[in-house]
């Protein structure tokens, strides 16, 4: 065992009795899961090295949960926030007025019948016993929450579920979960939202996302990164999509220290359908990690996959995008596209597209590339007097805004998209002038 | 304007142009007719800056200055418009944008602020108009799924926002039917002006039945081999090229 798991196993939460055996078999699978080192398939090409070298192994001192400054929150979205202060549930910040036939739940709020109903599904769609780190969230989990939307109730406000960590404490470790049902016919849309509120913050955030869609449910899903890049966040999102049941989810990596996001999603009923679109762009000494995971194993399941990428300077970006078609999944249609660009000489990629195919009458394509900006758009956009380094800058924020302009919500759209033109906006500044 | 001397320029390994001469002044409309595969589309793509469409021979002014020394980018700014043939598409960028951006960086080479956006988008919404184009083309990304039609009367629009003096058009009116034809024509018969001078590159004659040339230049072979007036565009029409690049050899 190494001296990093020992001292994680070590690490207990405050605790809630009916939570206790579950955090004793997360622990139980953390201590007998080697720590991951380069030869493991999975981390092949992301080091752990920071998060084992750093000193995050603490809960957060943090007794004044309250901030004093204006949250950057998305704007206009006209959503039932629930907002946390490094890990600790902020009652001030957070919408009081919930909608209609959907329950929201603290699991330190919960009571029996909700105890019961978590219970039930915690840890039942990610499996701790394939991935470490959801392990190691069994085993310090004491607070999560728990969102339940009932049978064909369609909620249109989003649900905005916002981790913010604040630099008041540093080197410590947050651990979140989020557990979400959608009965059947039931419609939702879940914002995940973290970010930090300095430059200098930083800590380690091992989130778990687990979604339950019943037959014929709908999620709008959001899932962002924006904390700032000197913290680590190592996360899933696991869903399980029963009959005819839609997911939708965007997710956003904009770099930082360690970004690392393993996404599984089970087609367990026919006519599932997933729709996963995700941008990232690392820079600095940023390093992005996506490794998705499609299994389809009943028939007649789609999925639409387009991950898209900017790496620059020394940053690193590793997406690994499996699609597996197990032998009784006929009739599925699946497409995978990982697109990246590389806007320096020291930036890196590694991706793998992965399809693996057991039946016999599918539709199924993937593709994965690294390209440089096209020559062609680029005379153009000099042709009409753009100088080279706008005009670069102009087609890097195209690339990525094409994912930008699908999504649904127009806050959601118009918040992010000043945000990566920044970046862009940045990058500009700095080749003039260096120029 | 444009003086273009004893031009010889190579695509890659090729030479393309091999000596081709010709002077256009203010106010003027040339037609540059050839069949195909004579260096009509390359002439465009020299004079506008395109890498490796390189001039290795002769000297191009432009307004008395040496063009051929200039980036791309100058030569728009110096009011050299060139309408591509093929436009090129940019999802995520959208055309209000680029044309913004676009007007933007030729009005700082003339020492003039910024525009206004609300004034930009009125003069925008303008110009859709005078093209015939829905103003919601200005919300979507760059030539993204716009008909050929389309894409040749956005190339027309960027060229009334930009108000270039010269204007280069390289087979606008290809693949048009009559109707979209007549607006691309309006549009150029709009610009024309003592200030401006157009040259309208075109396989067909009936281009010329719209916009009436002051010259006609029969490119052959990376060199123009005859000029005249209009009656020579209908005399290539009625006969061909065959019977030119005889007589000329």
């Amino acid at each position: 065992m190494t001296a990093f798991t020992q001292q994680a196993a070590e690490l207990t939460p405050a605790g809630l009795d009916w939570l206790a055996e579950f955090n004793q078999r997360g622990r139980e699978r953390w201590k007998v899961t080697p720590f991951p080192t380069r030869k493991t398939e999975n981390w092949k090409y992301t080091s752990l090295q920071a998060l084992a070298d750093g000193s995050y192994l603490r809960w957060p001192q943090a007794s004044g949960a309250e901030l004093s400054e204006q949250v950057d929150a998305i704007q206009g979205l006209d959503a039932c926030a629930l907002i946390f202060v490094n890990g600790v549930f902020s009652e001030s910040l957070s919408c009081n007025k919930l909608p209609d036939s959907v329950e929201v739940v603290r699991f330190s709020q919960a009571n029996e019948s909700q105890q019961q109903a978590i219970l039930s599904k915690l840890g039942t769609i990610a499996d701790s016993e394939k991935h470490l780190f959801a392990a190691l969230n069994d085993s310090w989990l004491q607070e999560g929450v728990y969102l339940h939307v009932a049978k064909n109730a369609q909620v249109k406000t989003p649900i905005y579920i916002h981790h913010i960590t604040t630099p008041e404490a540093q080197n410590f470790a947050v651990n979140q979960r989020l557990l979400v049902h959608l009965e059947t016919s039931a419609e939702a849309t879940v914002v995940e939202h973290f970010s930090s509120t300095e430059e200098a913050q930083n800590c380690f955030t091992n989130a778990v996302t687990e979604l339950q869609l019943d037959a014929n449910a709908r999620l709008t899903h959001y899932h962002l990164h924006l904390e700032e890049e000197n913290t680590l966040h190592i996360g899933g999102v696991h869903v399980n999509l029963d009959r005819d049941a839609t997911l939708n989810s965007f997710m956003m990596s904009l770099g930082a220290n360690l970004q690392r996001t393993d996404v599984v999603v089970h087609h367990r009923g026919e006519g599932a359908h997933c729709g996963l679109n995700g941008i990232y762009m690392p820079n600095h000494k940023h390093t992005v990690d996506f490794h998705t995971c499609i299994e389809h194993a009943v028939p007649n399941c789609t999925t639409h996959e387009v991950f898209r990428g900017i790496i620059g300077d020394h940053g690193k970006a590793v997406f690994n995008g499996r699609i597996h078609i197990h032998e009784d999944a006929q009739k599925t249609v699946a497409d995978l596209s990982n697109k990246n660009l590389l806007t320096s000489h020291n930036a890196e990629v590694d991706t793998k597209p992965e399809l693996e195919i057991y039946a016999d009458d599918v539709k199924c394509s993937h593709g994965a590339t690294i390209a440089q900006l096209e020559e062609k758009a680029l005379y153009y956009l000099q042709s009409r007097g753009v100088d080279r380094e706008r005009a670069e800058i102009m087609l890097s924020f195209g690339f990525i805004n094409e994912l930008l302009e699908q999504l649904a919500h127009i806050p959601v759209r118009d918040y992010l998209t000043p945000l990566v033109s920044e970046l862009f906006e940045k990058k500009f500044d700095r080749a003039r002038a260096a120029a | 304007m444009l003086s273009v001397k004893e031009l010889r320029a190579s695509v890659g390994d090729k030479e393309i142009l091999k000596g081709l001469s010709l002077e256009v002044k203010a106010g003027e409309v040339h037609a540059i007719m050839g069949p195909n595969g004579s260096g009509k589309s390359t002439l465009g793509h020299v004079l506008a800056g395109r890498e490796n469409y390189e001039a290795i021979g002769g000297s191009v002014e432009f307004d008395g200055k040496n063009l051929l020394d200039m980036d791309t980018e100058e030569r728009a700014r110096e009011g050299l418009f060139l309408a591509f043939q093929y436009p090129v598409e940019i999802p995520g960028v959208s055309n209000m944008e680029f044309l913004k951006t676009a007007v933007d960086a030729v009005r700082e080479h003339r020492g003039q602020e910024p525009i206004d956006s609300v004034q930009f988008m009125k003069l925008a919404r303008e110009k859709c108009k005078a093209v015939n184009l829905d103003d919601q083309f200005l919300k979507r990304g760059v030539n993204e799924g716009f008909s050929g039609g389309e894409k040749k009367r956005n190339e027309l629009m960027q060229m009334m926002l930009l108000e270039p003096k010269l204007c280069i058009m390289d087979e606008t009116d290809s693949g048009l039917d009559i109707d979209a034809l007549q607006v691309v024509a309006e549009g150029v018969n709009a610009m024309r002006n003592e200030d401006r001078a157009i040259v309208l590159v075109t396989h067909y004659q009936r281009l010329l039945d719209f916009i009436k040339p002051d010259f006609v230049h029969v490119l052959s072979g990376g060199r123009i081999i005859k000029s005249g007036d209009h009656s020579l565009a209908l005399e290539l029409e009625e006969k061909g090229y065959g019977w030119i690049t005889k007589e000329v050899a």
